[in-house]
């Protein structure tokens, strides 16, 4: 028995060994390696940083001038203009790439506004709960009840068609699907023990709530917004080219899509519209396989 | 001396769908300065319960009906939102059970430690950090200022709960509750927690409440224990005298219950017929009853108080105030209850 004793005893306090504590990769050193791992969404962010870069950089890269009119309308693709020149007149490549700057500003400002707005009220509605949460949440039936374009067709037909009133109303509209994706997330967050030991730390409310549950609830409204500026873009171009969007001169791919409308032009003249149909596609297309690239790396649950 | 806590009649109720649940009832006990207390009892007896009113996390649905949760010369059940915040953390901090989740897993180490450091110790981030480094230290942490970049998942249960303890402790609390710190560890890391409890505490003067439902824990750490059954306290005596005599059936039952090394391999274990009576249809008489073997027609009908048997040594049960029914403690407990 005293031989069992001293065995105990020693037993109680080994040293801690150093292999206790991983040299593991941090959370976002794990996150970048499975992002590379998804190979669509690398390509689709290199697609991306290009175009973002081209839509930066569209003076310097552009051959011409967006709004000049040159004296051959409708040309077919030529040295002088690669893309030929619209019906108007202006250099089609020139303002291909100046359209860009639309579809950037649209996807990325309306996407911003929203996420923040639906970030913000599902986090509240989450975390307090009660008349809070009811109240916010049947805010967020309304709507999602109103059906979106006919309700952007309107607005824009009593404010006006502009850059700026699409973006800030796609932003206004948009908000619900994120409120109700974060309350849903901060829901099942709340009630985790280090939020507890946050609240018995005695950190305040906003706090816990802005610093320690949201940090936690990024990945789903990183998806969420990733995929949002895929859609924005999409309906910015509809809106353009029914006329209610970006109005010319300014350059939208949606607008160039215009004159798709004729027949004759759709049968003879196929480099007014192809190449601005191509660029929704390409880029909707990148977006979207960054979305399943990052929603893919940052669920716990895929493995490697 | 005038103690640290006092819990005085407190009765706490859930609000449910259609009615009020009462969770617990006149539950009433003193902590002193640097003491070591105890609360034993079965899963759903009110133990956790009565530990979250304390910090005022009963949440949206549950509050203290009735009495006074004295923590010096306030009333914690009366306190403004503000004032309680000050105190949570800071002069009483909490440690739980599970700590593979208790540490958030965005942040690093450090900056967690940091944040409460920062908070109640108003201390500028250089000062905020050393002191975390030196906290880290204290709980036994190799390589602190390595680990205090390092993030919550990279560390074993015991390393992370030996930080919960570093961070619950860095603003010296006067009172620290620990609700099963220990459930979720392995044995040899138990005792360690256990160790280091007790160490820091010395240190400090630190009160403990340590919530459990390990016998063996409370006979280590413990100096008074407190029994707690279906939201009421049962009995309340200091850790030897409970363990040598145990007064109240349920007591008794639980001590029962415990398996020895020297049992014979065929040997059963003790254990108390039937279970814990739900909240909501709550036995007249003593709680006790439907279980107890000494039952009589008077606890049947009438609730026993707590009442002092010895110094100390507080009951609550009839058989102990009729002094003539009282168990004849030379019988063996084990064989009551097999």
């Amino acid at each position: 028995m005293p031989m069992l004793e001293t065995n105990i005893k020693k037993d109680v306090e080994p040293p801690i060994s150093h292999t206790e504590i991983g040299g593991e990769e941090t959370p976002l050193q794990l996150i970048i390696k499975r992002f590379m791992k998804h190979r669509l969404a690398v390509a689709g962010s290199i697609l991306m940083l290009l175009i973002i870069l081209m839509a930066i950089f569209a003076p310097v890269i552009a051959p011409k001038d967006p709004y000049q009119v040159y004296d051959e309308f409708s040309a077919p693709p030529s040295a002088e203009h690669w893309l030929g020149t619209d019906q108007v007149g202006r250099d089609l490549f020139t303002r291909l790439i100046y359209a860009s700057r639309v579809s950037m500003a649209v996807g990325l400002g309306a996407v911003l506004i929203y996420t923040l707005i639906g970030t913000i009220l599902g986090a509240v509605s989450g975390y307090f709960g009660g008349w809070v949460d009811i109240v916010l949440m049947r805010l967020t039936d309304v709507f999602m009840s109103f059906p979106g374009l006919m309700l952007i067709l309107v607005v824009v037909s009593i404010l006006g068609p502009s850059l700026f009133n699409i973006i800030w109303i796609l932003g206004l509209l948009g908000w619900p699907a994120v409120a109700r994706l974060v309350r849903g997330t901060v829901l099942s967050l709340k009630h985790v023990d280090y939020v507890k030991s946050g609240v018995v730390l005695g950190l305040s409310t906003p706090r816990i709530l802005f610093q320690h549950i949201l940090p936690n609830a990024i990945a789903p409204i990183l998806v969420q917004a990733t995929f949002g500026i895929a859609a924005a873009i999409i309906v910015e171009a509809s809106l353009s080219f029914l006329g209610m969007g970006v109005q010319p001169p300014t350059a939208s791919w949606g607008n160039m899509l215009t004159d798709a409308q004729s027949l004759t032009v759709l049968t003879d003249q196929p480099w007014l519209w192809v190449p601005p149909g191509v660029m929704i596609v390409i880029v909707v297309l990148a977006i979207n396989f960054i979305g399943d690239g990052l929603r893919d790396a940052l669920d716990p649950k895929t493995l490697k | 001396m005038k103690p640290l806590l006092e819990v005085n009649q407190i009765q706490i109720a859930f609000e449910s769908d259609s009615e009020e649940v009462i969770s617990v009832e006149e539950v009433s006990f003193s902590v002193n300065p640097g003491e070591t207390i105890g609360i034993v009892g079965e899963s759903g007896c009110g133990k956790s319960v009565t530990s979250l009113s304390i910090m005022g996390l009963l949440g949206k649905n549950g509050k203290v009906n009735k009495g006074q949760i004295l923590f010096g010369e306030e009333d914690l059940t009366k306190v403004s939102n503000q004032r309680i915040r000050d105190i949570r953390g800071n002069e009483i901090s909490m440690i739980f059970q599970e700590p593979m989740t208790s540490l958030n897993p965005v942040f690093t180490i450090g900056n967690q430690m940091i944040e409460g450091i920062k908070l109640h110790l108003k201390m500028n981030p250089k000062a905020a950090k050393e002191y975390a480094v030196e906290m880290l230290k204290k709980v036994g942490i190799p390589r602190a200022n390595e680990i205090m970049k390092e993030y919550p998942h990279a560390l074993s249960g015991g390393m992370r709960q030996r930080v919960m303890i570093a961070m619950a402790l860095a603003c010296k609390p006067k009172l620290l509750i620990a609700d099963e710190p220990t459930t979720a560890l392995d044995v040899t890391i138990q005792a360690q927690i256990l160790e280091l409890m007790k160490t820091l505490q010395k240190e400090s003067n630190t009160a403990i409440m340590l919530i459990t439902h390990d016998l063996g824990v409370i006979a280590e750490t413990a100096d008074r224990v407190i029994v707690m059954y279906a939201g009421q306290v049962v009995e309340e005596a200091d850790v030897f005298t409970l363990f040598k005599e145990p007064k109240h059936p349920y007591t008794q039952g639980l001590m029962a219950s415990i398996p020895h090394l020297e049992y014979e391999s065929e040997q059963r274990l003790a254990s108390i017929p039937g279970s814990v009576p739900s909240i909501k249809h709550m036995p007249a008489g003593c709680r006790f009853h439907t279980r107890c073997p000494y039952a009589t027609e008077r606890c049947e009908q009438e609730q026993p108080r707590l009442k002092d048997v010895q110094a100390g040594h507080k009951v609550r049960c009839w058989l102990t105030e009729e002094d003539g029914l009282r168990t004849n403690s030379d019988q063996p407990k084990e064989e009551i209850f097999t």
